[in-house]
């Protein structure tokens, strides 16, 4: 069996964001960068399957060279090889499509992404590649069992859990129950250094979208408590002030 | 308490990494790599317990395996005997990231590496390295060094356990006391003199005939790690048990040299711990309307506090250099581990005052860190010796006896 993951980089979850001047991209200066938690959780489970199935497990990732050394800590984890595609990803569409183009036929059985990046949050990835690569796509999965060439599925929808079973080749995006993030550990490291970084350029056909400018939202103020007594003013401050009624 | 390995609940590690000169820019992206690495792994599996078996003085057995398997027991040795053959940076490294969460985890592991695999590597017959070493990398076996006598510490030279030869075997003799994992150990390395006087290292298995480990209790300090001593009373040691490869002081005193190495930059990690732990405290707690960050002498306690982390930082990094290319002396190794662990201390009193009454309680690191640097100056050569190390390196002339 062959299993791709598709690996996001976000700024670690502790970061203070900015952006650049000119508002069109993000300020990186002093940012730590890590691979997408969701993508953490989607590892750890493909290892999983890895281990059980004997399966190779191939790591993809569109980004600049700065992003090796999040690929390098996959390797160290046990994926066995990476492709990166050259390219800074602007948005899902492209990376999308980049992927879609980049594995063209390498016929992977199963290929996960995760839920959403937490810089962006457009839980796109996964369906569009579902289309791109005319294969099923499963969004927010919590739990997966491979059995031969069918795949049980648990995945969340509203109020409650669906189990269903589907035959592979699917993509599906990974959700925190997954599994619990692995470790790298120094003979993993070790393993990495002979492991290889494929690095491939994009197409360059896929730029749908035009960036116009990044906005950061506006910050919290506190909370206004109101009397509950006061009914009145409580209705003054949502008609005049907040002008939401 | 034993099955609670995962603390108490909604324990949150904040430490955030300070390095003021770039200092990582040295680093080679493996280095940060490891860093990153053992840093996960002590802010999942050690600072969200290690304070409930310090203060119920427990040491905490199931890291030992756990250690193994993170490849934290004697990275330095070749794969082939189940290291990873990684170099002496990335050894500080993980000795810096692990003593950040306790010295008492870090004793275990700089025991582990540097004074019981380690003299094995060095000394040992093939048959000794095959034998040990894998076991001891896994964490399957625990070992311990027994080099402090009841009436020998500073002046090891004058121990009195012996071994006598007796033909087929040697007669073991004499006890060790102070002896970091002793409790817990499967095996142990010890030092020993033999008929001519001359000191020659003994691997020992938990089980001869004569041969015990009791456990000192009562400790106010590294209550995380357990320290024993070693009984010896006539204890039928075979003779393939020595290590072949050393005589003379030289044997304990080239591990103690590798254990210092990594103290170095253990102590480092205390620093930045009470460092950043008091950083972000000054910042957040207010007195007076302000935040106590915004107090002159505050910050004066703070800018100090990084200015000397900042040397160290830039110290030890040089000492690892100088490491790796096998030119790092006993004495400039003596400099670093008392230059760190003065600087550890004193940062660890100053930022415990940073947090008033808060810097009591075992709710942050700080005061546990502070007893556990009382034994790590003390252990390896106290503070004092290590002045007497270097003054004798830069005079010529040997102040110990006078
Ligand atoms: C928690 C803990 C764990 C330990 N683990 C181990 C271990 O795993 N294996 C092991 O072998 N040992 C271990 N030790 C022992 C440690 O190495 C010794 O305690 C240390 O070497 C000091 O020896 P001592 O306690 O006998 O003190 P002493 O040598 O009696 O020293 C007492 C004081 O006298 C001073 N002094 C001594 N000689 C001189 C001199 N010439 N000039 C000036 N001042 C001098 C010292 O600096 C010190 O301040 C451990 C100790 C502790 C506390």
């Amino acid at each position: 069996m062959k299993i791709l993951l598709c690996a996001s980089k976000t700024p670690d979850t502790t970061a203070k964001i900015n952006f650049t001047a000119d508002k069109k991209a993000l300020d990186a200066n002093g940012v730590q960068f890590i691979l997408n938690p969701y993508d953490d959780h989607a590892l750890a489970r493909a290892m999983d399957i890895k281990e059980k199935n004997n399966s190779h497990l191939t790591v993809i990732h569109a980004g600049d060279a700065g992003s090796e050394a999040i690929l390098r800590r996959a390797l160290s984890i046990g994926a066995d090889d990476c492709i990166r595609i050259n390219l800074e990803p602007a948005d899902s569409y492209t990376v999308a499509h980049e992927i879609a183009h980049a594995i063209q036929g390498e016929n992977f059985d199963l290929i996960f992404t995760g839920r959403e990046s937490i810089d962006f949050n457009g839980s796109q990835v996964c369906s569009l590649l579902g289309e791109m690569l005319n294969i099923p796509s499963i969004d927010f999965v919590t739990d997966i069992q491979i059995e031969g060439n069918l795949a049980t599925l648990k995945r969340f929808i509203d109020g409650g859990e669906e189990t269903l079973q589907v035959n592979l080749p699917i993509v599906i995006s990974a959700t925190k129950e997954l599994a619990e993030p692995r470790i790298p550990n120094m003979r993993g490291i070790m393993a990495s250094r002979t492991k290889p970084i494929k690095v491939v350029e994009p197409s360059g056909d896929a730029a749908l979208v035009m960036l116009e400018q990044f906005e950061p939202p506006v910050a919290k103020t506190g909370c206004t408590f109101v009397d509950a007594a006061d009914a009145a003013k409580l209705i003054d401050i949502l008609h005049q002030q907040e002008k939401v009624i | 308490m034993e099955e609670n390995n995962q603390g108490s609940g909604n324990f949150v590690d904040r430490f955030e990494f300070h390095d003021y000169y770039l200092t990582e820019e040295f680093l080679t992206e493996e280095h940060k790599l490891i860093r990153a690495t053992v840093r996960e792994w002590v802010k999942k599996n050690v600072t969200p317990i290690i304070e409930d078996y310090a203060q119920n003085a427990k040491f905490p057995v199931h890291l030992v395996k756990e250690m193994g398997e993170m490849g934290l027991f004697g990275p330095t040795v070749s794969q082939k005997y189940g290291g990873q053959g990684l170099d002496y940076i990335s050894y500080g490294i993980m000795m810096q990231e692990v003593e950040r969460g306790d010295s008492g985890i870090r004793s275990t592991a700089s025991v582990q590496g540097s004074l019981v695999m380690y003299p094995i590597y060095a000394f040992g017959s093939e048959e000794q390295k095959m034998k040990y070493l894998p076991k001891l990398a896994s964490g399957e076996w625990l070992g311990c060094f027994g080099l402090t006598e009841p009436n020998f510490g500073s002046n090891p030279a004058g121990m009195t356990t012996n071994i006598k030869d007796m033909g087929d075997h040697y007669l073991l003799n004499g006890s060790k006391m102070w002896i970091s994992n002793a409790p817990y150990s499967q095996m142990a390395v010890i030092w020993a003199k033999d008929d001519q006087g001359i000191i020659r290292g003994v691997i020992l298995e938990t089980g001869m005939e004569g041969y015990t480990q009791p456990e000192i209790h009562h400790k106010w300090s590294l209550r995380a790690s357990s320290t024993g001593e070693l009984v010896f009373d006539n204890v039928k040691v075979p003779k393939q048990n020595i290590l072949p490869g050393v005589k003379g002081l030289k044997g304990p005193l080239s591990c103690l040299n590798n254990a210092r190495y990594g103290i170095a930059w253990g102590a480092l990690g205390v620093a930045l711990d009470c460092y950043d732990t008091a950083l972000r405290y000054a910042k957040e707690r207010i007195q007076f309307d302000r935040p106590i960050a915004g107090f002159q002498l505050t910050q004066k306690k703070l800018a100090e506090m990084i200015t000397e982390i900042t040397k160290a930082q830039l110290l030890t990094w040089r000492l690892g250099v100088l490491k790796n290319e096998d030119r790092a002396t006993p004495a400039q190794i003596s400099m670093a581990k008392r230059n760190n662990i003065e600087i550890a201390l004193n940062i660890a009193r100053e930022a415990r005052q940073i947090l008033g009454g808060m810097g009591i309680t075992g709710e942050y690191s700080i005061m546990r860190h502070m007893m556990n640097l009382e034994s790590v100056v003390t252990y390896e050569g106290t503070h004092d010796i290590h002045l007497l190390i270097t003054g004798m390196d830069i005079t010529g002339i040997n102040a110990f006896n006078g």
